[in-house]
């Protein structure tokens, strides 16, 4: 290896590299990407800081297992072509996961460093590596398979069906996705905005999809266009992946008044429909001086720091519980936050406050402290007596979570669904229907892009077993 | 893109389009509809199947002009719309209940001839009520002529039939026991509907009216057609359109319509009441 040896102590006297971002004054006045990319002298210092631990705990915390010391190894030694091979042979969409991943949830979390310093930036070097590629004529072809005489079908084109697509259409099967909506990627198209996702990666990533074969026919909602039964008329095996869909509000009164949205409609507005494009896209928005979103999570996250670049002065984030439980990426906290994005934390929704002109106008909460721990040992948030407040506000989102989408199984009484209508399968991926299997969102709840991914691998490989099996019986 | 193989203007600003969708019109039922795209950079726009023909791969749509969406669907240019997505909604329950009064005011009309039909063929015996403001603008009445055992039309400057509004027509058809209806079928602006239900209300007569609140998705994704009936919250785009005329609250209905039709962006509304 020409990388010059050095001593762990060496390298763990290097310190963490930062991200360069996109400055917090200017960021909030435009749509584009907040974090702008490592330069390849600082990925390859950072890279240099792994120590390559043989037990590999990194790779444990990561879903896909992609082999992170290999990677790192090869990117410190300025072999982006070698680390390119790795991460997209690892990863099918990687520079997506590399944006929106929980890093420090799970291959930073258990990176060695991190109990004595920072660990190492993984997801940062992998985003580095996955753009450079980009850059430098593209992820390597895979070279088409010989054709199995297969037909698949993919239902929804969000991360878990894409990457079920581009796996089947590996091995040789012709894959046909089937997408509601009348573009492609799912939550990576109509949820996570511009400033953290720019939409002409996604479009990269499924043209490399097409160029493998995978066709892609929009505007089809199965269970009403056509039924998983018929389906399976025409295909020999289906793989759904149709997300969660489904939005949860508040139920409290006054949530039907004007300019007060659900997460999904106001980001499907923003970005799927091109909403922040200004006031002269066909979509309109509601556009207010005060915002309120309610939630915790990245969806909640994504909601305020939009509404923050579409004109909110004031941009509050009102959340139950406190910092510690907030589930949306720590970066994103940090970003909002410096974006001057307010969160109050311990309030509960009582009321939306409307006008008499039918648009709300403001809205009453309640704050809670944390109360004594329940027999799971959380402490749950109890009303703080007296303390009922108002705020004002001319435009509120309610980022509160989704839930299965029942358009798709209310039509196919034979999948077998868990209480909260999730479709359940087997430990390959198999659903009741023999030669119907699904993953993502649709089975696991709200996830992540990383765990729908891994589910549509997976998947593609029971699928393709399946198939071999089915014809060697026939 | 799904080519438009005719289009023809029916009423001032009221296009007819004869739409290939063969998926959509293979699955089709009455009381369902699509989302339009006009073009790769257009809005999503709810609009009713009139009719279809499954042979053909073919759906109809009638459409009003009202504003920026509607004139690119009905201009159609380059032949065809760029998208449609569908059949969305709940097909009307249509079961044989005897004598049926259908009502329809303006492009309702159009929501509504195929509920009519659907009722006719299921052997109902279908009275339809039809309005517009003035002649020209009353649709569908030779079609509708065809399968309804009565045709009323009024309108609101006495160039066609009855002077006045289709409920004045309707209040006589209920009066008359002879004539009362089982069941009435309500399409059109949100005070016609409204109106239709309180005069059916005292007598206890089913009334179905076909909700339009603003949509994105029409899957049940974005809870932007919320309505609030019985007291409880339904997205119309999957519980609807058609809902119980009877619990429908509409007044929220006609006040979310307008959300974009008003002055929506309250931030600049605040700027400028600032800037007073
Ligand atoms: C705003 C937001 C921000 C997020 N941020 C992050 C993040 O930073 N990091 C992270 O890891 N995760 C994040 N998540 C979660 C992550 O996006 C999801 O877990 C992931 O997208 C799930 O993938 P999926 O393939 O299961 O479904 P989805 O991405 O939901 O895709 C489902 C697709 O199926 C289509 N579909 C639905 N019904 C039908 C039907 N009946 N017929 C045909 N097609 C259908 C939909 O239109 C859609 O295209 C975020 C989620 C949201 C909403
Ligand atoms: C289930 C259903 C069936 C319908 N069937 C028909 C039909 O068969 N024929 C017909 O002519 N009309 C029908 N409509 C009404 C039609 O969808 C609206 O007239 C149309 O959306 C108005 O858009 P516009 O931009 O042309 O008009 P404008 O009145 O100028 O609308 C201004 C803005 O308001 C918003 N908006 C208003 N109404 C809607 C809506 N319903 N969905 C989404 N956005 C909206 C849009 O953002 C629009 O840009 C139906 C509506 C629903 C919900
Ligand atoms: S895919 Fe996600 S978890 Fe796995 S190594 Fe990359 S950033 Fe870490
Ligand atoms: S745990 Fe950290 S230091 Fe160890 S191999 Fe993984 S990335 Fe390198
Ligand atoms: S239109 Fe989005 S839920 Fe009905």
């Amino acid at each position: 290896m020409s990388n010059p040896k050095l001593t762990p102590k060496q390298r763990m006297a290097i310190e963490r590299t930062k991200m360069p971002e996109q400055d917090a004054s200017v960021r909030v006045t435009n749509f584009e990407e907040v974090n702008q990319g490592l330069t390849a002298e600082a990925a390859i210092e950072e890279a240099k800081r792994c120590l390559s631990c043989k037990t590999r705990p990194c790779v444990q915390g990561c879903p896909v297992a992609v082999r992170i010391p290999e990677l790192l190894e090869k990117v410190a030694a300025g072999d982006f072509v070698g680390a390119g091979a790795i991460l997209s042979a690892d990863n099918v969409l990687p520079a997506v996961v590399s944006r929106v991943c929980p890093q420090e949830k799970q291959c930073e979390a258990e990176c060695i460093l991190g109990k004595k310093c920072e660990p190492v930036a993984i997801g940062w070097i992998e985003r580095f590596v996955a753009d450079w590629a980009r850059s430098n004529g593209g992820a390597a072809k895979t070279p088409a398979a010989e054709l199995s005489g297969f037909r698949v079908a993919v239902v929804g084109s969000g991360p878990g069906g894409l990457t079920a697509a581009g796996e089947l259409a590996k091995m040789g099967h012709a894959v046909t996705i089937f997408e509601a909506l009348h573009d492609s990627g799912g939550v990576l198209r109509y949820g996570i905005p511009e400033f953290r996702l720019p939409k002409g990666i996604v479009d990269e990533e499924v043209a490399n999809l097409q160029g493998l074969g995978v066709k892609i026919e929009f505007n089809v909602i199965v269970g009403k266009t056509i039924t998983v039964e018929q389906i399976m008329d025409e295909f020999d095996a289906c793989f759904i992946a149709n997300g969660a869909g489904l939005p949860v509000f508040l139920n409290v009164p006054g949530e039907n008044f004007k300019g007060v949205y659900s997460a999904n409609e106001y980001l499907t507005r923003v970005n799927l429909m091109g909403a922040w494009k200004g006031e002269s896209n066909p979509t309109p928005i509601a556009r207010g001086a005060t915002a309120v979103v309610f939630g915790g999570g990245n969806t909640a996250m994504d909601a305020v720091r939009t509404a923050r670049r579409l004109g909110s002065a004031r941009a509050i984030l009102a959340y139950r519980r406190t910092r510690v439980e907030m589930p949306a990426r720590v970066e994103e906290v940090r970003h909002a936050e410096q974006e001057g994005v307010e969160i109050k934390f311990l309030v509960s929704p009582l009321e939306i406050l409307g006008g008499d002109d039918g648009w709300v106008r403001g809205v009453r909460l309640q704050q809670m402290e944390l109360g004594e721990p329940d027999e799971s040992g959380r402490r749950r948030p109890v009303p703080i007596e007296g303390s009922r407040f108002e705020l004002p506000a001319d435009l509120v989102v309610v980022a509160v979570g989704t839930r299965a989408n029942p358009l798709l199984t209310k039509t196919c009484t034979r999948l077998k669904l868990n209480k909260w209508g999730n479709i359940v399968v087997d430990g390959n991926h198999m659903t009741s229907i023999p030669g119907v299997f699904a993953g993502g969102d649709i089975v696991r709840g709200g996830a992540t892009v990383i765990l729908a991914m891994g589910d549509g691998k997976e998947a593609a490989v029971a699928m393709d077993k399946y198939l071999r099996e089915k014809n060697r019986s026939r | 893109m799904f080519p438009v193989i005719s289009n023809e203007q029916i009423a001032p600003q009221v296009h007819r389009l004869v739409v290939v969708a063969p998926r959509v019109a293979a699955r089709r039922r009455p009381g369902q509809f699509v989302i339009v795209r006009a073009s790769p950079e257009g809005e999503r726009i709810p609009l009713t199947i009139a009719d279809a023909d499954a042979k053909a791969g073919t759906i109809t749509l009638i459409v009003q002009a009202v504003g920026a969406s509607t004139q690119d669907i009905v201009a159609a240019r380059g032949g065809g719309l760029e998208d449609v997505a569908g059949p969305l909604g709940e097909p009307t329950a249509i079961g044989l209940v005897g004598r049926v009064v259908c009502v329809g005011g303006g492009v309702g009309t159009a929501v509504l001839f195929p509920l009519a039909k659907a009722l006719a063929e299921a052997g109902n015996e279908v009275t339809a009520v039809i309005g517009g403001r003035s002649e020209p603008l009353v649709i569908l009445r030779d079609e509708l002529g065809q399968f309804c055992t009565h045709v009323l039309v009024t309108t609101e400057d006495g160039s066609l039939g009855r002077k006045g509004f289709v409920t004045a027509v309707l209040a006589e058809l209920l009066a008359a026991p002879g004539s009362r209806p089982a069941a009435v079928y309500a399409v059109g602006p949100v005070p016609m509907m409204k109106a239709v239900s309180e005069l059916t209300r005292p007598l206890a007569i089913r009334t179905i009216v076909s909700l339009n609140p603003i949509m994105v998705d029409g899957t049940g994704m974005c809870g932007g057609c919320r309505v609030t009936v019985g007291g409880e919250v339904k997205f119309a785009c999957v519980d609807g359109p058609e809902f119980d005329g009877h619990k429908v609250n509409y007044d929220e209905l006609l006040s979310r319509q307008n959300t974009y039709k008003e002055d929506y962006c309250r931030l600049d509304a605040a700027v400028k009441r600032a800037g007073q």
